[in-house]
């Protein structure tokens, strides 16, 4: 091949667009990083070391990172099984539980937040009598904990319920439901000993979206005033400017890993955006 | 006579019985106790003032108060512009990775980028692109020194629509690769045979028959881009301080109360929201259908 014609080969408009698009992700990131290394040129990492000694920092991240954690727990719980009867009994569900995991698309966070208080900030009663139930969610903090909790399992829901579905697609459910079942195997054992080691990839895709979509969600901690790391972000942002670039490069490199891992286990299947 | 007509087949077991839904009953009551009562909950609050009574007030304002209205406005054309936008240049980067010509290992990690940066949105984010066009940031100085271009005095402004449209198409365009990516590998090496066997070039391939094929597919993705943008608030906030008047600022404005406060009239701008999102998403699931006739 010469060299006009290998010229000819030479994908220079991808080439282009790709430059372009590379740009626009690595320029803010890289500012980002120089700007929060440029607050004491004695001691580069002077932002970091700020940000690290903060004692909110570590409160509020690990309590960000405890919510994500009870929120792929409980998602998997209620996911799982759903979406595991839906493929083995009950096609004709599907259509209408599909419709609800793309419901949080339609109602944006800030709707789910007021709607959740205006309803459970008020004591759950026993339908027409004066019973009361529970004192309001919003009074006390494992209710306010419940609360947040279901609201990032419903913003994590279409994520979750995807990856388990497609997870599904690719094991043979029937056969290994009836071999089991022919062994004597219960539901309760079917679920966690067949089914989840089976689609333990598609688990984990699932689970660390919904780890990047609740870590450093601001709407619902804020309007539930919760003390999550995406509040305490924003807070420090309006008071400091190094402290929160260097936070703001970390939260990035740590989105990065998970997303890496999971490139790493699935081969790319199953990303989409998170809440916004 | 031989019984010509064909019966249509039944199909089987066509209703469940109800025992065979208790299976799904879990999932069902955690969607209507977080999910479907929230909402309608904020529904019927849109009709009430702040004493609590019953009024259509909220509801006629939201189409008679100028703010209100330059706030749907606002929010609906920084979708657009930003789903448009973000839309293009996904799609053409998704082009260099899939079908191309770029080498296979730009594939996998522009896609791996791509599932980061479109999770990537809210403080962090808007820190980020502070620091890279705000007044002192990294851009805005090399602009400064080396071309001796003060963006500033040009008229942009980070914190306008300009700026937050570029910092939402941060988060829109790798979106927009993620969806677009599959799509492109379902375009078939014998569509393009065929057409180069009838002498067709490479524009009119991809005028006659790439894009015709993709186009639902395009411009669904362009829809979610636009519901992604439009339902964003952590974003916004944390870039202006709620300084801008997009809708999800406004009814947060309203509804927590510093200054304005009437929450039935924030409610009945998210409701008002809801319908828009809803019109957007049936559009994309109409769309949806047509493209996977084609992309199976």
């Amino acid at each position: 091949m010469n060299f006009f014609s290998r010229l000819r080969r030479f994908p220079f408009w991808s080439w282009v667009w790709f430059i372009i698009g590379a740009l626009y992700f690595i320029l803010p990131l890289f500012a980002t990083f120089e700007f929060s290394l440029t607050w004491d040129p004695e001691i580069p990492l002077k932002a970091y070391q700020r940000a690290f000694e903060d004692n909110d920092f570590w409160e509020t991240f690990g309590y960000s990172n405890m919510l994500a954690l009870a929120t792929i727990i409980a998602s998997v719980i209620l996911i799982v099984p759903t979406a595991y009867w839906i493929r083995l009994r009950l096609p004709e569900a599907r259509r209408i539980v599909e419709f609800i995991t793309l419901m949080p698309f339609v109602v944006p966070a800030i709707i789910l937040v007021f709607g959740m208080i205006r309803i459970y900030s008020s004591p759950i009663d026993v339908p027409f009598t004066e019973i009361q139930l529970m004192q309001p969610l919003t009074n006390f903090k494992t209710g306010t904990n419940i609360l947040i909790v279901a609201g990032y399992m419903v913003l994590a829901m279409p994520y979750m319920y995807r990856s388990v579905d497609t997870g599904m697609r690719t094991v043979d459910i029937r056969t290994l439901t009836e071999a089991a079942q022919s062994l004597g195997a219960n539901w309760f054992v079917i679920i966690t000993r067949i089914i989840l080691p089976n689609i333990r990839s598609a688990l984990l895709s699932g689970a660390l979206l919904t780890f990047a979509i609740v870590v450093g969600e601001v709407t619902l901690a804020t309007f539930l005033g919760v003390n999550a790391f995406g509040p305490y972000l924003f807070l420090l942002g309006q008071h400091r400017a190094y402290e929160p670039a260097a936070l703001s490069f970390i939260s990035f490199l740590l989105t990065w890993a998970a997303m890496g891992l999971l490139q790493l286990v699935s081969g790319g299947q199953g990303q989409a955006a998170g809440a916004h | 006579m031989a019984q010509t007509t064909v019966k249509p087949i039944k199909q089987p077991a066509a209703t469940a019985s109800w025992k065979t839904w208790l299976g799904v009953t879990p999932f069902l009551i955690f969607a209507v106790l977080f999910l479907f009562l929230p909402s309608l909950r904020l529904f019927t609050a849109s009709f009430t003032n702040p004493e609590g009574k019953f009024t259509l007030d909220n509801v006629t304002q939201l189409v008679s108060e100028p703010f209100i209205v330059n706030a749907y406005k606002l929010s609906i054309q920084i979708s657009a512009v930003t789903a448009l936008g973000g839309g293009i240049l996904g799609f053409l980067m998704a082009y260099s990775v899939t079908v191309g010509g770029l080498p296979k290992s730009l594939r996998s990690a522009l896609i791996t980028f791509s599932g980061v940066a479109s999770n990537f949105a809210g403080v962090p984010l808007a820190f980020a692109f502070v620091a890279t066009l705000g007044r002192q940031g990294f851009i805005t100085h090399i602009l400064r020194d080396y071309l001796g271009l003060n963006i500033y005095e040009t008229g942009f402004n980070l914190y306008s629509f300009a700026g937050l449209s570029l910092v939402y198409m941060y988060f829109q365009f790798p979106l927009m690769v993620l969806i677009m990516a599959p799509a492109l590998d379902g375009l078939k090496r014998e569509w393009r045979e065929a057409a180069e066997n009838l002498g067709a070039n490479t524009t009119q391939y991809w005028l006659k028959v790439a894009l015709p094929v993709l186009l639902p597919s395009i411009l669904g993705a362009m829809i979610l881009l636009f519901g992604n943008a439009f339902g964003a608030y952590a974003t916004a906030y944390a870039l202006t301080g709620g300084r801008i008047g997009i809708v999800t600022i406004q009814i947060g404005a309203q509804i927590r109360g510093d200054v304005l406060y009437n929450p039935g009239l924030g409610y009945a701008m998210a409701i008002g929201m809801v319908v828009v999102m809803a019109i957007s998403l049936a559009g994309y699931s109409w769309l949806q259908a047509r493209t996977e006739r084609w992309l199976k």
